[in-house]
């Protein structure tokens, strides 16, 4: 359970100040499906990235699970990240030096899970995302769709309750981008809170809801 | 997270940059391997001092006429000090505890046997000094122990004079010539090789009266004394300055025991020790700058990396402490070849110069190794601590 309550954030860039988002409130459910679109400099990043404990919010309060997590300390707003909150690039983001198998496991190992721990549930993931053969290769030896999966899986390994995706087909091939998005859409049937960023109209319309972002303000919202 | 992750994770991020991890490593490993090598030859030549000094033993006290002072005038402006004499040292030779007492005196000469000569350092001394100085007779006998006053005029012969003068022919019995006056060859004396560039060897050992009468003089230039092993030589030379100070009616000599003065050149010696591997140390410092310079570009080159980190739930001491890691990784791996580099350059030292061995002193091999991984430390703070401060949101924006 998501709850947002009256945010503003403001960013200084030089002597100006950039209202990036203006009294946005909002709420999700466990198992939503939200696409949150709007135009280029909209506010839906900083939205996400107060969402996923990235950012703070300079006013206004961030409930998640029935916890104030916006009053949380940065130690402890670590721990939710860690354990709570998946988090999909468009970029990617895998560490380059490590295999796709070390990709996955790394949110296991920096939690302290014992290597032999590690290897049957990133062996498991390694297998759901069809990536079994992958398991050594490192992200140059992979194509976009595979590095892709690489970060679903590693978002996925530490079982989170909500998934926050950042355009994350927007550097995809169009069949790579929709096998990525089914795969999204079945870690949200299977119960995970999915909460996508996206340019692509025809993904938002997939989406159970539609936020729709205009100069750092929620402009509406539609269902469907 | 658990221990060996922690390496594994910091050294895959030494390994995907292997040339420059390497060269950062080759700067540590200049320095320690300085450091080493330097501290070896320090030691070395440590111990190759003391052992020269050693040679005649360490229940040694030597005392000198004239008081040493550090300031005021000196006994000798004063000319009324009382000088050293053969009847001091019998009255020496009384006081427990002492073993053997010698009477010094010294100087040089030439040395006329048939129709060669040479100058050689002539010693007059008393039956006791083969003792006291652990020199040991080649052949015949040392001199004997004829009542110090009238003592027989008998030479013992270095093994170099000895050489020079009668080559193969038999010395002993033979009769020379020393500043005029006739001795006979009743001895002589194995080699002792150099002590700090003073041939032992080249030199001659005739009873002290006689040495007094050569060279003029009325007084010793030195008495030596041997005491028990088992006796503290402070205690011992309290003794002795107590007995002469009687006789004398004052302090007018110098007592130097043979520990004091280790002591004191050891001290001298252990500073020298230290200061060449100061100089080592400015290049580790070098070293350590090449890590500053590698970890700031590390960090700037894994901005991407910190950023997603953060967003998996890292903590921000978490990343300061894998930083940290890496750089103090890098300096210990450097280290370790650097003790490899010094170690083997001591080695090839001793090889070319036996006379003077480097010794690998450990302990300043684990602190050069210490040292490292410290350095390596203070050149991470700087570079991991921007690392810890990065915003998550700026940093995941960097790739």
């Amino acid at each position: 359970m998501i709850s947002l309550q009256n945010i503003e954030r403001i960013f200084q860039v030089g002597d100006e100040e950039v209202h990036a988002l203006r009294d946005v409130s909002m709420t999700a459910t466990d198992g939503d499906h939200i696409a949150i679109m709007g135009p280029s400099g909209s506010g839906k990043s900083s939205l996400l990235n107060i969402l996923g404990l990235l950012d703070r919010p300079d006013t206004g309060s961030y409930e998640l699970d029935g916890v104030k997590v916006s009053e949380l300390d940065e130690k402890e707003q670590a721990r939710i990240r860690r354990h709570k909150i998946g988090f999909v690039f468009q970029f990617f983001h895998l560490v380059p030096r490590l295999t796709a198998f070390d990709n996955i496991a790394l949110p296991l190992m920096l939690a302290g899970m014992k290597q032999d721990e590690r290897q049957a549930r990133v062996t498991a993931a390694l297998a759901a995302f069809g990536l079994g053969n992958r398991a050594q290769h490192r992200p140059d030896q992979l194509s976009g769709g595979q590095r892709q999966r690489v970060a679903i899986a590693r978002a996925t390994i530490m079982q989170p309750s909500v998934i926050l995706a950042d355009e994350p087909t927007g550097n995809l091939d169009r069949n790579s981008g929709i096998e990525v998005v089914e795969i999204l859409e079945e870690l949200n049937r299977q119960g995970i809170t999915l909460i996508m960023v996206t340019h692509d109209p025809e993904l938002g319309r997939r989406a159970q809801r539609q936020i729709l972002m205009v100069d750092g303000r929620i402009e509406r919202e539609a269902e469907g | 997270m658990q221990i060996q992750d922690f390496f594994r994770y910091t050294f895959n991020g030494i390994r995907a940059q292997r040339l420059r991890s390497f060269l950062t490593t080759l700067g540590i490993a200049v320095g320690i391997g300085a450091v080493v090598l330097l501290t070896s030859l320090g030691e070395g030549l440590h111990r190759f001092v003391l052992a020269e000094f050693t040679q005649f033993g360490t229940n040694l006290i030597a005392i000198n006429p004239g008081k040493v002072t550090t300031h005021g005038v000196s006994g000798a402006l004063l000319s009324n000090v009382r000088p050293l004499t053969i009847e001091d040292t019998a009255i020496l030779k009384q006081l427990p505890q002492i073993l053997d007492v010698v009477s010094v005196v010294q100087g040089n000469g030439a040395i006329k046997a048939g129709g060669r000569q040479r100058r050689a350092t002539i010693y007059g001394v008393d039956a006791s000094a083969a003792r006291v100085w652990k020199f040991a007779v080649a052949a015949g006998r040392f001199l004997p122990d004829d009542p110090p006053r009238s003592a027989r005029s008998f030479v013992v012969l270095g093994s170099k004079v000895r050489q020079e003068l009668f080559g193969s022919n038999q010395a002993l019995g033979m009769r020379i010539r020393i500043g005029g006056e006739l001795f006979r060859v009743i001895g002589s004396m194995e080699s002792k090789g150099q002590m700090l560039g003073f041939d032992l060897d080249d030199a001659v050992y005739i009873p002290a009266a006689k040495a007094m009468a050569l060279f003029n003089r009325e007084s010793l230039m030195e008495i030596d004394l041997l005491h028990t092993a088992g006796s503290s030589s402070s205690v011992v030379a309290e003794k002795v300055r107590k007995a002469l100070q009687a006789r004398h009616g004052k302090e007018d000599f110098t007592i130097t025991t043979q520990e004091k003065m280790l002591e004191i050149l050891g001290g001298v010696l252990n500073t020298l020790t230290i200061a060449v591997g100061a100089l080592g140390g400015i290049s580790l410092l070098v070293g350590g700058v090449g890590i500053l310079t590698i970890m700031s570009i590390t960090v700037n080159e894994r901005t991407g990396e910190i950023g997603l980190l953060r967003a998996m739930g890292v903590e921000q001491s978490q990343i300061l402490t894998l930083f940290l890691g890496e750089a103090v990784l890098l300096a210990a791996i450097g280290g370790l070849a650097g003790l490899g580099l010094g170690v083997g350059g001591s080695w090839l030292f001793s090889l070319a110069v036996p006379a003077l061995p480097a010794h690998i002193s450990w302990t300043y091999v684990a602190s050069a190794e210490l040292l490292a991984a410290f350095v390596g430390l203070l050149a991470g703070v700087l570079p991991a601590r921007r690392a810890a401060r990065l915003h998550p949101v700026e940093a995941l924006r960097a790739e």
